[in-house]
């Protein structure tokens, strides 16, 4: 028999479960001003895919945690051994079908419908259909930085990913071909998509459509040798006219500039060329960072440290100074040079 | 409570359980199963995906003969432990010897075939994925050959000494398992490599 | 003392010197003995593993800290990992099992006492190699030292080209070696559970620890043999110029994570599956009731055994294996947390409508309950894939699995130490002592590995040697670092106590806790021969029925 106090509680205790949900909700997706990297501050289809389930996931497994917690708590209060205990033992029960019955079949149809929430969204990243306006980019991974090409555009870079904001109504994704030089990496910029992993002869590939500008950050995930942890990762998301002139730009090999000639010439006899390529000139090494435009990233050494002439030099005279143990040796040369050097890499805009 | 016995009133309890060295056996035998498994399934991962070098269809002869050598001692060890088991010492001693004989042939034929791909056809280990897969299972299961050939050995020694009783017979029936083991997993092995591989 | 014990004089005694003491232990065939050298050893090496996590956390307090350079910091978590999984956990567990499993059947050692030795040496020796790399393991300039590839190791980082000198083939050798030892007692294990139990001791009659320990040895046997057959592999890789894992001449480096996660995930139901066995053995007692529903716990045991071989790859959910292959791995995965689940509820059944004593043993199970709760729950959201696409390789799996492995597995162990050390050392321990370890470490655990899912929610992959600021980061990784603080407290405290007890505790029962499994019917410790008659049983608690003569289990079972 029911009465109104029980109603009222019900609905009560509903009311508060929507409210903290939807609160939960709005809270996570507050963390972006927290954290930059959160997974609560999706942006992009993949991501808001992905924050969907794990807040369906995060519900589910938060109430069973609340029911059985509250069992668990119950059963150590109410069954312990009192002061005044006459010192029997307890009824000895040795078990009960129909409840192992209960407690099977319940955990079995949650996972029912977990496993369907899942599949789901599985289907729905890694089946998806792009449209044809979708840029392509290959992502190369090398230790410890990224190489992008964008084989449509005759684009080659690193280390700053560059790509167009995508309408929510007509769509222009961004589709990454993942693909490694060396050892395995992994490509998670949290508020874009899930990680994907780059290895050796087993190209991968993800797609992401970011519905905001602006510059979202991550790193490589999975332990790649030394210097793992300064292989950031910067993805700029650009109006579609900016990106259009960031492309341009990108295209036209290095302006030859008499005035650096020295530190052109320095970069050309020295090792340099061996790693690097500048487009236009005698440098088309591949083991390192293409330095066209060089000074168009706000970075340098995979987002180690901020492209200031200072801190270029600093890299170039002691790479350990910043990454220790990164590829890139110290180059052994004397402060003349290697001024007359970043001055010429100033100029590789 | 210090009581060190829980006797309950006198019943005749029917009391059997396996006997110990046939579990234990068994139990290696699967692990070692699970070790093979694993280089089989390399093995058929890898066939087809070698960018260079000879092919098993280039390089391959099926050992017909050595693997009749190898499946007959499971034969000659299977009669050499019944014989131990009815007591009869010399016919053990003489099937042993086969078995141990059967072995070592097909060793032999390994040994010549791995001599003819490494210095005719210029097949290592490290020529390409077929090479490292091939040696590497082949290899394995010579490696397991040669230790049942070393406690056939072993125990052929003591027979001659003449400490071998029919009462061993469980012992021996133990150590036959193991030859069994290595028998069964060249069939699988023959399988893989000289039929499915080519 | 019952005058079944042959007492020797006390000059005998005191007159034997410390060498022959020595090598009798050093040549000791005796399962209890065994079982305290495995015991002793991981202890050892739990300290240095806990200095190795020091280490890490010391340097992850602040971004850019320079406790460590980033290749001490990656030999660090590389070395934790590999000691605590192979030379603490996986030893200790084997001890426990070596100790009780004879006593808890009837038995008077194990099926073969040598292999049984054998095995321990040679887990022993893996641990000692695995170190050694620490001085012999010098390669090229920069290249030696401790190995640096993580504790699973991905190909094609120890390829020979990007693993310079040795330090990777310590790894191997000691993994190897200590390898061979674990499936010799897994074999040891299960010959003696099926051939040596007592008259009237069915299988359906064991003790839950025995069965548990039982399916735990029939996964080492499965799980442990493709670790050892990819460990050749590499050898061959690296010293052959083989192309097992080689991507330059076609290899794969993903069936390296195939093969290591086939060992990998069934490895980590191997070292679960006796801390669900201690569990088993000390609710029932505290809580004055038989465990609840035996058959169900067996059942699920063996069904956990079976599904835990079919999960491996959803340690690689980011590979790229296709959504298929992802969809069938998150379905069983999803699936062997119902058998799991069913242990939780037949434990809270247990103890409900028991008789509750908050001894030092039943409060860390306690805790067990509630964390492995929480920790499970945590691998029901992992196995969702594509939260795992965000939260894999991050902060948030490494508080998963600390969260089963020190919050389920370490606290059960604990539990473990404290209810069985009287029956081992003839001692009890101080109660004072070890509820003060309990709430140190509890302390302490909660404020790591609770906020250590943060960072990871929030983008902090693993295996980092320093972190940007400004990724909201920097506060939860100083909170995780103080509570390591806390819990090394708790552990010295431990150890303390063990120590302080063995010497100056007061002499214990041989049933002090009225418990009712056959170890608890010899002396503590037991003699040599373990039991002066093989026991003959007719239920699944023997002295129950021996104390409840009216009453007994075999009526109800």
């Amino acid at each position: 028999m029911r009465s109104s106090g029980a109603n009222g509680w019900l609905s009560g205790c509903v009311r508060i479960l929507v409210v903290s949900c939807l609160s939960t909700v709005a809270l996570a997706q507050r963390t972006h001003s927290l954290s930059p990297t959160s997974i609560f501050a999706p942006v992009s289809t993949p991501a808001r895919s992905i924050f969907g389930l794990s807040i369906f996931v995060l519900a589910v497994t938060a109430a069973i945690f609340v029911v059985v917690f509250t069992l668990l708590f119950y059963s150590v209060v109410k069954f312990r051994k009192r002061n005044s205990d006459d010192g029997r033992e307890p009824p000895q029960v040795y078990g009960s079908n129909q409840v192992e019955i209960a407690w099977t079949v319940i955990p079995v149809l949650i996972v029912v419908a977990l496993f369907m929430a899942t599949a789901r969204v599985i289907a729905d990243i890694q089946k998806a259909s792009l449209p044809a306006n979708t840029i392509e980019v290959v992502a190369i991974g090398h230790q410890f930085w990224w190489e992008y090409r964008y084989p449509g555009r005759e684009v080659v870079t690193a280390n700053e990913l560059h790509v167009p904001v995508s309408d929510p109504i007509h769509p222009t994704p961004t589709f990454i071909k993942l693909v490694s030089a060396d050892t395995d990496h992994s490509f998670w910029v949290p508020r874009l998509a899930g990680k994907t992993d780059l290895i050796p002869n087993h190209p991968n590939s993800m797609w992401i459509d970011p519905q905001e500008t602006g510059l979202y950050l991550g790193q490589c995930a999975q332990y790649c040798g030394t210097q793992h942890a300064k292989m950031l990762l910067r993805v700029y998301v650009q109006s579609k006219d900016e990106f259009d002139r960031w492309i341009q730009q990108q295209r036209q090999p290095a302006l030859v500039n008499d005035a650096v000639s020295r530190g052109q010439r320095i970069f050309e006899t020295t090792a340099c060329i061996n790693c690097h390529t500048v487009a236009g000139t005698a440098a088309n090494g591949r083991f390192g960072p293409d330095l066209t435009h060089l000074m168009s990233r706000d970075t340098i050494a995979a987002g180690a440290a901020p492209n200031t002439p200072n801190n270029l030099r600093l890299w170039i005279e002691n790479p350990a100074a910043i990454k220790p143990g990164s590829l890139m040796p110290a180059m052994q040369l004397d402060d003349r040079d290697l001024d007359a050097l970043t001055t010429y890499l100033e100029t590789l805009r | 409570m210090n009581a060190t016995s829980v006797a309950v009133a006198e019943q005749k309890i029917d009391w059997n359980r396996p006997e110990r060295g046939r579990v234990g056996m068994f139990s290696l035998i699967g692990a070692e199963a699970a070790i093979f498994t694993i280089f089989v399934v390399a093995y058929l991962f890898y066939v087809g995906k070698s960018l260079t070098g000879p092919t098993p269809k280039d390089v391959l002869t099926v050992p017909v003969f050595y693997t009749i050598c190898l499946l007959s001692s499971s034969l000659t060890i299977h009669l050499a432990a019944k014989s131990l088991r009815c007591g009869s010492v010399r016919s053990f001693g003489v099937l042993w010897l086969a078995t141990i004989a059967l072995g070592a042939a097909f060793l032999y034929g390994t040994a010549s075939e791995w001599h003819r791909l490494i210095y005719e056809e210029g097949l290592t280990i490290s020529t390409n994925l077929f090479g490292t897969t091939y040696y590497s299972l082949v290899g394995l299961h010579g490696f397991h050959v040669v230790v049942g050939l070393v406690g056939l050995s072993i125990v052929m020694a003591l027979a001659l000494l003449g400490k071998v009783r029919s009462d061993h017979a469980q012992r021996v029936d133990v150590l036959s398992l193991y030859w069994h083991f290595v028998d069964a997993v060249w069939v699988v092995v023959f399988t893989v490599v000289y039929v499915l591989g080519r | 003392m019952s005058a079944d014990v042959i007492t020797l004089p006390a000059t005998e005694l005191a007159s034997r010197p410390i060498v022959a003491r020595l090598h009798e232990w050093v040549t000791t065939v005796d399962h209890k003995r065994l079982g305290i050298l495995y015991i002793i050893y991981a202890l050892v090496f739990l300290m240095i593993g806990g200095i190795e996590a020091c280490v890490i956390r010391i340097q992850l307090i602040r971004p850019h800290n320079d406790f460590v350079s980033p290749q001490v910091f990656n030999r660090m978590f590389t070395m934790h990992g590999t000691t605590m999984i192979f030379f603490v956990v996986m030893p200790v567990l084997f001890g426990f099992a070596n100790y009780l499993i004879p006593l808890m059947i009837g038995a008077r050692d194990m099926a073969f006492p040598r292999l049984n030795a054998f095995s321990f040496w040679m887990t022993a020796f893996g641990g000692l190699l695995l170190y050694f790399s620490l001085v012999g393991a010098n390669g090229l300039y920069g290249a030696g030292n401790a190995p640096d590839v993580g504790w699973f190791a991905y190909a094609p980082l120890t390829a020979q080209t990007f693993s310079l000198g040795h330090s990777t083939d310590f790894w191997i050798l000691g993994i190897l070696v200590s390898g061979f030892g674990s499936i010799g007692t897994a074999i040891n294990m299960i010959a003696t559970v099926l051939c040596m139990r007592c008259p009237g001791m069915t299988l359906a009659k064991m003790p839950l620890f025995v069965w548990l320990n039982f399916v735990m040895a029939g996964l080492v046997i499965l799980a442990v043999s493709p670790l050892t057959a990819a460990q050749i592999m590499l050898l061959v890789d690296r010293y052959l110029g083989g192309h097992f894992f080689d991507t330059q001449a076609g290899g794969s480096a993903v069936i390296w994570m195939h093969f290591f996660w086939i060992f990998g995930h069934p490895e980590v139901y191997v070292l679960v599956l006796p801390a669900f066995a201690f569990v088993s053995e000390i609710i029932p007692v505290f809580s004055r009731k038989p465990i609840f529903g035996y058959s169900v716990m067996v059942g699920a045991t063996v069904a956990i055994g079976f599904i835990s071989m079919s999960v491996w790859a959803h340690h690689m959910f980011t590979v790229g294996m296709g959504a298929n292959v992802n969809t069938f791995f998150v379905l069983s995965t999803m699936a062997i947390a119902v058998p799991t689940g069913i242990k939780i509820f037949n434990w809270l059944a247990t103890m409900w409508g028991g008789k509750i004593e908050f001894k030092t043993p039943m409060v860390f199970c306690i805790a067990f309950l509630f964390q492995f709760l929480a920790a499970g729950l945590t691998g029901v959201m992992l196995s969702a894939a594509p939260f795992t696409w965000h939260l894999g390789n991050s902060y948030f799996v490494v508080a998963h699995f600390h969260y089963v492995i020190v919050g389920g597995i370490l606290f059960s162990l604990f539990g473990a130490f404290y209810y069985w050390f009287p029956k081992m050392s003839g001692k009890m321990y101080s109660e004072t002592l070890g509820k003060l370890h309990f709430w140190l470490f509890f302390i302490g655990f909660h404020l790591t590995f609770d906020f250590m899912h943060v960072p990871g929610l929030l983008g902090m992959p693993r295996r980092i040697y320093t972190y940007e600021p400004g990724r909201g980061w920097d506060t939860w990784n100083l909170i995780v670092t103080v509570g390591v603080f806390f819990q090394a407290a708790g552990i010295l405290v431990f150890l303390g106590n063990l120590l302080w007890s063995y010497f100056r505790g007061k002499a214990a029962a041989g049933d002090p806790w009225d418990a009712w499994t056959l170890e608890w019917s010899t002396n503590s410790p037991p003699p040599a021969y373990n039991f002066h008659t093989i026991p003959k049983v007719q239920s699944r608690r023997p002295l129950w029925d021996l104390k409840h003569p009216d009453d007994p289990d075999w009526k109800y079972e």
